[in-house]
């Protein structure tokens, strides 16, 4: 052993050794992320694996979502502490009576956008008009149809499953997608990026934020503690895992594959490039969780007109700073 | 030595390297016509091969094709009951061993105004047959959607299928339609899964020389077959170019997903190894088919053969180069021995033996030369020294005969140191080969003062004999106190007398009185001598009008007379100082001559011959001197005369 390595061990020990000191007073929570472990959640496994929660004083397990096991109801029935939301999904809840905290707005952009091929004649948004536009579930039909109000399109709503074949084959003009991932899914069919027509709703002033972290009020205030080293941790290990996107990609690799989840490595990197460019918003280029209320009226409101939501529920109500800002 | 590694070497550069170019040349020709030749087999077989695989998995799924397609044209054309549909999609699942499960998907409401979602479902499950109602909202699945919205039959993307014991199907479904008041709308879908586990065995059996392969991608790119399993449903052609970051892969994912069929190279995605691909597509749902000829494996056979070539050439080379040497030793030791006995030669050394050479090529022949060349030189010598000895003789002898003329001569000046009246100077400067000029003086009695020049025509001994008896003839015949032309006469006859070798002399006779200063002279044919007088004229003699003597016996000669005065005197001279010739070929003559007189006319004997000698010299200066030069002057001074010599 070198004397630079145990130079190294030293001060490792020295690092850690409060930690193991506060072993047995880790706190076990339960978090949920809203779909299945990939790269679009990189950093909450890499913060679990690579013993950031622990720091923390935190002891989490991560639960896998996806369709089967929608972490709205594992937050509703309690099985989770903590599970990531759409911030509309968090707002209808609100809206339903659910008492929900979000504590983080993790992705303050949204990545949600509409995809057409230029050799169907799509090339701004009112090329859509007449044509067959494939949409998700209500959630995700906000967006495009403020979008279709916008530039006043009148369109024919096809529903899209998961896949994107529809589109592919042309059996619809326009697809939704997310931009981390159907639309590379599209992009690994063949396609180039020039023979494609792009309408990313952030950018089309329908900037709706996406996942973010909640937890139940009571949660929050049994041990509003806890739920700020949640969210410490959570940025850390977003942070951590831009930082070494290889090693990041390994751990969500080794996840989908215990989970049997077909997957791409390249795929992944691409999520992770895109949440990258998702998440890193703020100035100077890091981390900016705070949900600012334009952003959530924005949301809210639309809702709202969309009859998705009775009532607008107050903002004070719905958010809780948990950066270290908001703590003080 | 060095000499003969210049020309093996020389040899051996210019023959290997124009063999070398040959070689190459050719080499490389045969090594592009085999590559294309190959090329064009491996492009013909893999087309083969491919439209052959191809056709065996279209011809399955054309049969897969029509169950579904006949079902929905029954459920079309005929009304039906509940009982028909469950019936039909039975018949069609138990029939066909290749169709896994059926269904007839209607949809929301078109079965029954009370049912939503309708789907009676046949499937095979562990070889027994199973009947289920799809309990999800298939809408908006691709196998209902795509047919729906396409308003035509399509496959579905390959999947697997968890019930089925995760074996890959692919799903082909067909739109029905049925007319309610008038209108033709949409009824349902027809759908039959078929297992793929035949399609991977098919291609998977694919074996091109060691690790040539198959594979089959769907209309996204995804891998449905591939010997590497970890691609297969997982990776599409597009997401390895990506990880690859392989554009050029990207762009032949992009035409075999677009249906169309090519050659091409591209990686073994299992090997790494370079590869010759056809691609075509499935005519029935646009999957593409790639097979792969290793090129390495492919180009074993050339490229061993190349390597046999390469080291047949080494040693043809190595041979190639030991025979140029040998040969240019052969020629060259030959050669050396030549040299080394040529230079022996050189020395002077004729006696050293000549190599024997036993070729008949040009070595032979010049050995043969050099022993003929050493002969005649040994010969050449040796009568050179004969030549030369008898040359040193004659030599001699031409010497010792010119010694013999000059002393003839008369040499001591003044001649008679006791006789006042008159001085008399003398001068020859023979040429190099014993010459026929003459001169003499002598008293024929105590007055009279004979003296004589001449010329004897040719040159060398006989005109040195010839001049000999000239100048005693004269000398007897004027002793005999005859007349000047009575003197001539007399020699004349003597000399034409038996004069079989046409010799003659050109004479000038002159007595003296050495007190009245009265000369008689007789001329025959020689240049006639000058009288400079002492108030310095310059006057040639009257010539007498006779020819050389010795040409004709009865020629007859005549004198004149001319009296000189106090400080006269008499220039004679021979055409050696008239002819003397400059450089240019132009003689001195006797106007040049009367010039360099003119100035010297009043000068001492001495002073004029040498001064007349000196100019004559500076005039043939650089030309050698082609005859005898002889001069002779008289001063006559009377009684009271001195000399001044």
């Amino acid at each position: 052993m070198s004397v630079r390595r145990l130079l190294l061990a030293a001060l490792m020990a020295v690092l850690i050794s409060p930690i193991s000191g506060e072993a047995e007073e880790l706190k076990n929570v339960v978090f949920i992320p809203q779909w299945v472990p990939q790269a679009q959640f990189a950093g909450y496994y890499f913060a679990q694996e690579k013993g950031i929660y622990r720091k923390h004083g935190l002891d989490v397990t991560i639960l896998s979502g996806g369709p089967q096991s929608p972490s709205l109801d594992l937050l509703k029935e309690g099985k989770a502490d903590f599970a990531t939301l759409w911030l509309s999904t968090g707002v209808q809840a609100r809206a339903q009576g659910l008492k929900f905290l979000n504590i983080a707005q993790v992705v303050r952009r949204s990545a949600l956008m509409l995809v057409a091929k230029k050799s169907r004649g799509i090339l701004t948004p009112w090329d859509m008009n007449g044509k067959k536009v494939g949409l998700w579930g209500e959630i995700f039909q906000i967006q495009p149809k403020a979008f279709f109000k916008r530039y006043d399109l009148d369109v024919k709503i096809v529903p899209q499953s998961f896949s994107v074949n529809l589109f592919l084959r042309d059996g619809v003009d326009v697809a939704s997608a997310m931009w981390y991932n159907e639309y590379h899914t599209i992009l690994s069919a063949g396609f180039d990026p020039e023979e494609l027509t792009t309408f990313l709703f952030h950018e089309h002033g329908l900037n709706f934020p996406e996942e973010g972290i909640y937890v139940s009020e009571d949660r929050f205030n049994q041990d509003p503690e806890m739920c700020r080293a949640f969210v410490r941790a959570s940025v850390e290990g977003w942070v951590a895992a831009f930082a070494s996107p290889e090693e990041a990609l390994d751990i969500v690799m080794r996840n989908l594959k215990r989970e049997y989840i077909p997957a791409t490595r390249v795929h992944q990197r691409w999520m992770l490039q895109r949440m990258a460019d998702l998440i890193l918003t703020g100035e100077p280029k890091g981390i900016e969780t705070k949900l600012l209320a334009r952003d959530y009226y924005r949301v809210a409101t639309n809702l709202h007109s969309g009859g998705l939501i009775e009532t607008i529920p107050e903002f004070a109500s719905f958010y809780k700073d948990c950066t270290d800002d908001g703590a003080k | 030595m060095a000499r003969n590694r210049g020309i093996a070497v020389r040899l051996a550069t210019w023959i290997l390297a124009g063999v070398a170019v040959i070689f190459t040349v050719v080499f490389a020709y045969s090594y592009v016509i085999s590559r294309n030749i190959i090329l064009r087999n491996v492009e013909t077989n893999a087309e083969n091969l491919a439209s052959s695989t191809v056709n065996r998995i279209d011809s399955v799924m054309k049969a897969v094709e029509k169950v579904p397609k006949n079902l929905a044209i029954f459920l079309e054309d005929f009304p039906y009951q509940y009982g028909d549909i469950l019936r039909q999609i039975r018949a069609v699942v138990e029939k066909n061993p290749e169709i896994y499960g059926a269904t007839i998907a209607f949809e929301p409401y078109a079965y029954s105004m009370n049912i939503r979602n309708f789907a009676p479902y046949f499937y095979k499950n562990r070889g027994e047959l199973s009947f289920t109602y799809i309990p999800y909202e298939y809408f908006s699945w691709d196998w209902y959607q795509i047919p729906k919205e396409l308003n035509a039959p399509a496959w579905s993307e390959p999947y697997f299928d968890e019930g089925a014991g995760q074996t890959m199907m692919a799903t082909f479904s067909v739109p029905f339609y049925r007319a309610t008041s008038g209108e033709k709308r949409l009824a349902g879908i027809v759908t039959a899964d078929i297992s793929l586990d035949w399609l991977q065995e098919m291609i998977g059996s694919i074996r091109i020389a060691q690790t040539g392969y198959g594979f089959l991608i769907s209309k996204n790119g995804t891998f449905v077959t591939h010997p590497k399993s970890s691609l297969v449903m997982n990776e599409t052609l597009f997401t390895v170019a990506e990880e690859r970051g392989d554009g050029a892969m990207r762009e032949v994912g992009r035409c075999m997903v677009r249906g169309e069929s090519g050659f091409v190279l591209f990686p073994s995605l299992h090997t790494g190894k370079q590869c010759w691909m056809w691609y075509s597509p499935l005519p029935s749902n646009q999957w593409s088919l790639g097979v792969l000829f290793p090129k390495d494996e492919l180009m074993a056979d050339i490229h061993s053969l190349n390597q046999t070539i390469v080291w047949l050439s080494l040693a043809g080379f190595v041979l190639l180069l030991i025979m140029i040497f040998w040969i240019s030793g052969s020629i060259t030791r030959p050669l050396r021995a030549l040299s080394r006995a040529a230079r022996q030669m050189a020395t002077g050394d004729l006696e050293i033996p000549i190599p024997d050479v036993k070729t008949r090529d040009e070595v032979g022949t010049l050995a043969g030369s050099f022993n003929s060349m050493k002969n005649s030189l040994k010969q050449y010598i040796s009568d050179l020294k004969e030549t030369t000895a008898a040359k040193e003789r004659i030599e001699s002898e031409l010497k010792i005969a010119h010694d013999i003329q000059m002393s003839i001569l008369p040499k001591i000046f003044p001649p008679f140191p006791d006789r006042t009246e008159f001085d008399v100077l003398a001068f020859m400067k023979p040429a190099k080969e014993v010459g026929g000029d003459l001169y003499d003086f002598f008293f024929m009695d105590e007055e009279n003062f004979c003296f004589v020049i001449g010329d004897v025509s040719g040159k060398g001994v006989p005109a040195s004999l010839f001049m000999a008896v000239t100048k005693t003839l004269v000398k007897t015949k004027a002793t005999q106190g005859l007349f000047a032309e009575n003197v001539m006469d007399r020699v004349n006859q003597d000399l034409s007398l038996d004069n079989e070798s046409m010799m003659f002399v050109t004479l000038f006779f002159g007595i003296l009185n050495t007190v009245t200063g009265e000369v008689v002279y007789s001329n025959a044919g020689h240049n006639p001598p000058f009288l400079l007088s002492a108030a310095g004229t310059i006057t040639p003699l009257q010539p007498t009008g006779g020819i050389a003597l010795g040409v004709a016996e009865e020629c007859v000669y005549r004198s004149r007379k001319i009296t000189m005065q106090k400080g006269d005197a008499l220039f004679l001279y021979t055409d050696g100082v008239t002819e003397a010739m400059d450089e240019r070929e132009e003689l001195f003559s006797e106007g040049r001559l009367m010039q360099d007189l003119a100035p010297l006319s009043g000068k001492s004997l001495k002073e004029i011959i040498s001064g007349i000698m000196g100019n004559v010299e500076r005039f043939s200066e650089g030309v050698p001197q082609a005859d005898d030069i002889t001069m002779m002057v008289i001063r006559y001074f009377g009684d009271k005369g001195t000399n001044s010599i």
